[in-house]
Parts: C-alpha cells; sequence; structure tokens
C-alpha cells in the first residue's frame, strides 16, 4: 500500500473512531431532547445543562474518586435545570425559547463560576474498551477505544424506541406531545408529563456533558462545549424524532467533528476552520432539504402548532 | 392600574428581585452583597470614566439587540446577532481596505454600507427561510452564528491575513485616518451615537409608519394578515434584514472604532447580549436604550468586581441569567395577575 493511501486510510480510520467519540455527547443530548420533543415541548436551553454536567461531573469525579458517581452527579444538575426550564413554560405568556436561552446563559455562567477552582487537577476519567488492541497501528488503536458511555448511549436508543412504540408511558407522552386536548380529555396531566419529560432530557444531557469533561476532551475548561447542546436540537429535527435516527444522526455528526483535526493529523492543514463547520452546515443543508411548506411528517403535533 | 403600568412594572419588579437574588449569589461566594452592589453601581455609573465605559459596552449593544426585537415583533425568534456581527465587520474590513484612497467620509460610508449589508443578508436569509421553507429561524440562525465564526476564523488566519499579525491573525488596518472618531472629547465613539439613532429611528419607524402597523397585523395573526392584501413574505424578509443590518453596522463598529482590523474579537458575544437585552425590554426599540445602558454597565464594573471582590467573569454571566429568567417569570406573573382581574 502506498504511502498516500495509507494516509487517507489513517484518516478515514480517524474520522470513525472521532465518530464514535465526539458523537457521544450528541447521542446523549439528542436522546433527551428527543424525550423532551415527543412531549410537546422544546427545550433550548441544553447547552446549558451540558456544561453545567461536564463541571459537575468533573468536580464530584474529582470529590470522590469515582467518575460515575460524576456522571450521576451531572445527570442530577441536568435534571435541576430540566426542572426549572418546565417550571417556566408551564406558566402563561412564557415563551420557551426565551426561557431555554435564559438557561442556557445561567447554565453556563455558574458552571464557570463554580468550576474555577477544576480547571487545574486531574480528575479520574471514564474507562474504555480497547477493541483495537489487535493492531499494531496507533491509529487504528486509538480509532477503537469504545468509551463506555458510548456503550450506554447504543444501549439506551433502542431502548427508548422501545419506550415509545410499546409501553403504556410512551404512550402517554407521545399523546401530550401530538395534542393538549387529547390528552387532557383523556385525564393525563399535561403539565406534569411534560416536566418529567424535561427532566429526564435534562439528566442525559447532563450526562453528555459529564462525557466531555471526563473522556473527551477530558478535563475542566471554559471552552469546553461548542454548541454541541443547541445542534442537538436540529439533530433531532433531522432524525424526525425517532431515538434510533438519533443514533445514526449523532455517529454522522460526530464524524463531520472529527474531519477536520483527523485531516490535520496527516498535515492538511488548509482550512482548517472550514471543516469545523461541517456539522454545522450539514445540519443547515438537511433542515433546508427536509424542510417543505407543510408540516413534516413525524413531528409531534404540539410543537407544530406552535 | 396595575395593568397600566405593566409594561415598567414588570422589567423594573424583575430587576430588582434579581438584585436580591444576585446578592444572595455573591453572599454564599463569600462575598458582602452590600459591597458589592456599591461596586457596581460605582463601577457603571459611579464616575464620568465609568459611564464613559458602561455607554462604550452599551453601544454595540443597542445595535445587536434589534437584530432580536424586530423580527420578534413578527413572533420570530432570531438569534443570529452573534453571527451577523462577525460578518458584518468582516465585510466593513475588506470595504474599508478596498477604500483606502478614499476619503474618510467616504470609507466610512462605505463601510457601514458593506458591513449592513452583509448583515442584513444574512438575516433575511434566515426570514426567507423560515417563510418559504418553513426552517425554524432560531435554529437556522443559530447554525449560522457558527459557520459566519468559522468562516472568519478561516479568512483571518489564511487569505486574508495581515503577516504583521502575528499574536492575534488579523486583516490588514484600515488606516488610522478612517477610524470612527469618538463623541465630543469624552472617549465614546460614534458607535453608541449610531445605536441611539437607530433604536429611535426604529421606534418611529414601528409606531409611526404604516409600515410599523403592517408589521403588528403579520405578527399578531399571519393569516389574516395575508387574507387583507400584505405582502407577508417582503415584510419577513424586510424586517429580518433591517434587523441584521443593525447587527451588522455593530460589526462595523467594532471594526472602525475600536480594533481597526477584523478578528476573532468579532466574536465577542454582542449577538448573545443583544438576546437578552431584547427580551428584557420587551422588543421595545426605546426600552431597548436603558436596558442596554444597564447589560453595558454590569459588564463595565465586571473589572471592579474581579478586583474588589475576588468575583470572576462569569459571575455578570450569572446576574445577566438571573435577570433574563426573572423578567421571563414576572411576565407570567403578570399575565395571571391579568387573567384574575379581568375575571
Amino acid at each position: 500500500m502506498s504511502d498516500g493511501m495509507a494516509e487517507w486510510l489513517n484518516v478515514l480510520i480517524a474520522v470513525l473512531g472521532g465518530a464514535i467519540r465526539v458523537g457521544t455527547p450528541f447521542l446523549f443530548v439528542s436522546l433527551g431532547e428527543c424525550l423532551t420533543e415527543k412531549s410537546g415541548r422544546i427545550n433550548l436551553g441544553l447547552e446549558g445543562n451540558l456544561i453545567m454536567g461536564a463541571m459537575a461531573g468533573y468536580g464530584v469525579s474529582l470529590l470522590s474518586g469515582s467518575p460515575w458517581l460524576g456522571v450521576l452527579a451531572a445527570g442530577g444538575t441536568g435534571m435541576v435545570l430540566g426542572f426549572v426550564h418546565a417550571g417556566l413554560c408551564q406558566q402563561p405568556r412564557v415563551n420557551d425559547i426565551a426561557v431555554g436561552i435564559a438557561l442556557m446563559i445561567l447554565g453556563t455562567g455558574l458552571a464557570f463560576f463554580l468550576g474555577k477552582p477544576l480547571i487545574q487537577p486531574s480528575a479520574p476519567r471514564l474507562p474504555a474498551f480497547h477493541l483495537g488492541a489487535w493492531s499494531d497501528n496507533p491509529a487504528v488503536r486509538a480509532a477503537l477505544e469504545v468509551n463506555a458511555l458510548f456503550v450506554v448511549g447504543l444501549l439506551l436508543a433502542p431502548a427508548l424506541a422501545w419506550f415509545f412504540r410499546s409501553t403504556r408511558w410512551g404512550l402517554v407522552v407521545r399523546t401530550v406531545g401530538e395534542s393538549d386536548d387529547a390528552a387532557r380529555a383523556m385525564g393525563h396531566n399535561v403539565n406534569g408529563v411534560r416536566m418529567l419529560a424535561t427532566m429526564a432530557g435534562g439528566f442525559l444531557a447532563g450526562v453528555g456533558g459529564a462525557f466531555l469533561s471526563l473522556y473527551y476532551p477530558g478535563g475542566w475548561s471554559e471552552g469546553l462545549s461548542s454548541g454541541q447542546g443547541l445542534m442537538a436540537v436540529a439533530l433531532v429535527i433531522f432524525a424526525r424524532w425517532d431515538p434510533m435516527r438519533c443514533l445514526y444522526a449523532s455517529l454522522l455528526f460526530g464524524g463531520a467533528g472529527a474531519l477536520g483535526p483527523a485531516l490535520q493529523s496527516v498535515g492538511v492543514t488548509w482550512g482548517y476552520y472550514l471543516f469545523s463547520a461541517a456539522p454545522y452546515v450539514l445540519t443547515l443543508v438537511l433542515m433546508i432539504a427536509a424542510s417543505s411548506t407543510r408540516v413534516r411528517s413525524g413531528m409531534p403535533g404540539s410543537l407544530a402548532a406552535r | 392600574m396595575l395593568l397600566a403600568l405593566a409594561p415598567f412594572l414588570i422589567p423594573l419588579t424583575a430587576l430588582a428581585l434579581s438584585l436580591v437574588l444576585f446578592g444572595g449569589f455573591v453572599a454564599l461566594a463569600g462575598a458582602d452583597p452590600v459591597e458589592v452592589y456599591q461596586s457596581i453601581y460605582r463601577g457603571a455609573f459611579g464616575t464620568w470614566y465609568s459611564w464613559q465605559n458602561t455607554l462604550t459596552r452599551a453601544a454595540p449593544l443597542m445595535l445587536t439587540a434589534l437584530c432580536t426585537a424586530l423580527p420578534a415583533r413578527l413572533g420570530l425568534v432570531v438569534i443570529g446577532g452573534e453571527g451577523a456581527v462577525v460578518l458584518g465587520g468582516l465585510a466593513a474590513a475588506l470595504a474599508g481596505l478596498a477604500l483606502l484612497d478614499a476619503g474618510p467620509w467616504v470609507a466610512l460610508a462605505g463601510m457601514a454600507l458593506a458591513g449592513g449589508l452583509a448583515g442584513g443578508l444574512l438575516i433575511g436569509l434566515v426570514g426567507w427561510l423560515r417563510h418559504r421553507r418553513n426552517v425554524n429561524e432560531t435554529i437556522s440562525s443559530l447554525l449560522f452564528n457558527y459557520i459566519c465564526i468559522a468562516v472568519l476564523s478561516f479568512l483571518v488566519v489564511g487569505p486574508l491575513k495581515d503577516p504583521e499579525t502575528l499574536n492575534k491573525p488579523s486583516t490588514h488596518h484600515i488606516g488610522e485616518a478612517h477610524m470612527l472618531g469618538a463623541l465630543g472629547d469624552s472617549s465614546i465613539h460614534w458607535g453608541f451615537a449610531y445605536g441611539l439613532i437607530a433604536c429611535l429611528l426604529m421606534w418611529v419607524l414601528y409606531k409611526r409608519t404604516t409600515f410599523g402597523f403592517a408589521v403588528d397585523m403579520t405578527g399578531g395573526n399571519v393569516r389574516a394578515a395575508r387574507l387583507s392584501g400584505l405582502p407577508v413574505g417582503r415584510i419577513v424578509f424586510l424586517v429580518c434584514m433591517m434587523g441584521g443590518a443593525a447587527a451588522g453596522l455593530a460589526g462595523m463598529v467594532e471594526v472602525a472604532a475600536v480594533h481597526g482590523r477584523a478578528n476573532t474579537s468579532l466574536n465577542a458575544g454582542y449577538g448573545y447580549e443583544g438576546i437578552l437585552i431584547a427580551f428584557a425590554a420587551r422588543h421595545h426599540p426605546l426600552a431597548i436604550l436603558p436596558m442596554a445602558i444597564l447589560f453595558g454597565g454590569i459588564r463595565a464594573a465586571s473589572g471592579l468586581l474581579q478586583r474588589n471582590h475576588d468575583l470572576p467573569d462569569a459571575t455578570s454571566l450569572v446576574l445577566q441569567g438571573i435577570i433574563f429568567i426573572l423578567i421571563l417569570a414576572s411576565e407570567a406573573v403578570f399575565a395571571r395577575l391579568a387573567r384574575r382581574g379581568r375575571s
């Protein structure tokens, strides 16, 4: 195999590995937002959940020595933020997009504020499965290090799909999302269901944030997230509110995000920033292509009514 | 009577409550709330020096707030101010370089036009996508933010880089002669006047012209507006263009009054703060002015907070977040009171 071919193969492997690595936070946030939106609410504050989760996860991991406790704590902070979001949105005349942005700012501010002492120390990280140990190629080995959280997400996606499709609670969530009136007529507490869905979604987003600080890129700093929480909202639309498609889309976005660094590692430095814009452009193009003058199929009715 | 005063009471109550909550927050962080309040006041409005600092910081915020506030009256939530600032600044810098040999008035006019046009077309596109293809304007404008920042970074470290700017890659300088000067002998640059004029103009447009009335109608009920013959698509595009042009102008001001070049300093969060201010002002162009000054003051005071009380930069973010949330919540409270009052 010639050198050029080997180089391009390395890029491909790096992109595949990056798809898993960079895609994991997308996976968790999009699954969480999928749940929230299925219940008929849109939560733009997940970026704040992500950053807050990253900070809390790192801090608790540092204090307790266990990264998994950190993950749990991160989910907990996400739940709290989700609670605030739902509580505000169910009040009259409150714009849920504005609430989302407000919580994003508050969550980010709080995380930066409380996270000051966390910038230096090194906390225990999440474990990974070294599926590439058979290879001599360091690129292959790096790419096939599948982190444990991704495996959790991999199991979560079909579980969530099954939840929506085949359980009574899933049906309740979907009914609330389709039509407030129908749900109320059936005796469901619309606000209560949305609150629970938003809190659960917030929990998952927080866990996604913990991944950023406890695995990749690892460590706590103020530049940890670059809009992944917000992109996940676009991802859910792109995935047509289907958990399994969220999984595939997360891998796609992760791969697109890994393209820049992968090319850089083989010496292609031209246009680095342009490649970093690839996932955003992809989302935009897909949103435009998938849109139409009619309501998109699969969209929960309550979201379409806005 | 309460309802008549609601537009003023809502933000005022929210602000008062925010200060109380913020006081509690800093107390938990180990600082004395009363002293913190004093520092904020001193840093923002205490001296002529701090006033100049505040007003200078408020200038771009007035313009970027319009980027969210103008489309909001149509019912659109646009958060693309950041991208419009970046694009506008870039376009203005390029125009300034193209007009290096022209007189200062021509150069400044060219830069303002370029910045406004760039920002306007960006947000106009967002509005058009929403109107024609039902693409959610919040998410598309957000995505454009990231794309614009990436394009700026690419151009500034690559094709447009001034080789002398090693530490902070930037475009070439537009020349001292073409920089936007200050008002009188203060240190407040003309950008403040731009912001002031823009908000006043928008208020006149909305309240006193048929166009403003058309916008209100469209915002109230799109189908009714369409049925009465209003060109809804054109209105959406125009309003979004105006908002984007304002934010693009803010970018031009950053280049022409502060840096003289385009670089990643354009991406300084003015767009996002503008969103906050627009909501805090309930999308009223005149209310944007005091709100922008308030938030400018908070930013101006953050340096003092850091020095005197050891409170990090993120503290002002927390205060802004608290204010934002309480303003949204107080709106809900008043809506409930209104409902009860009516029944």
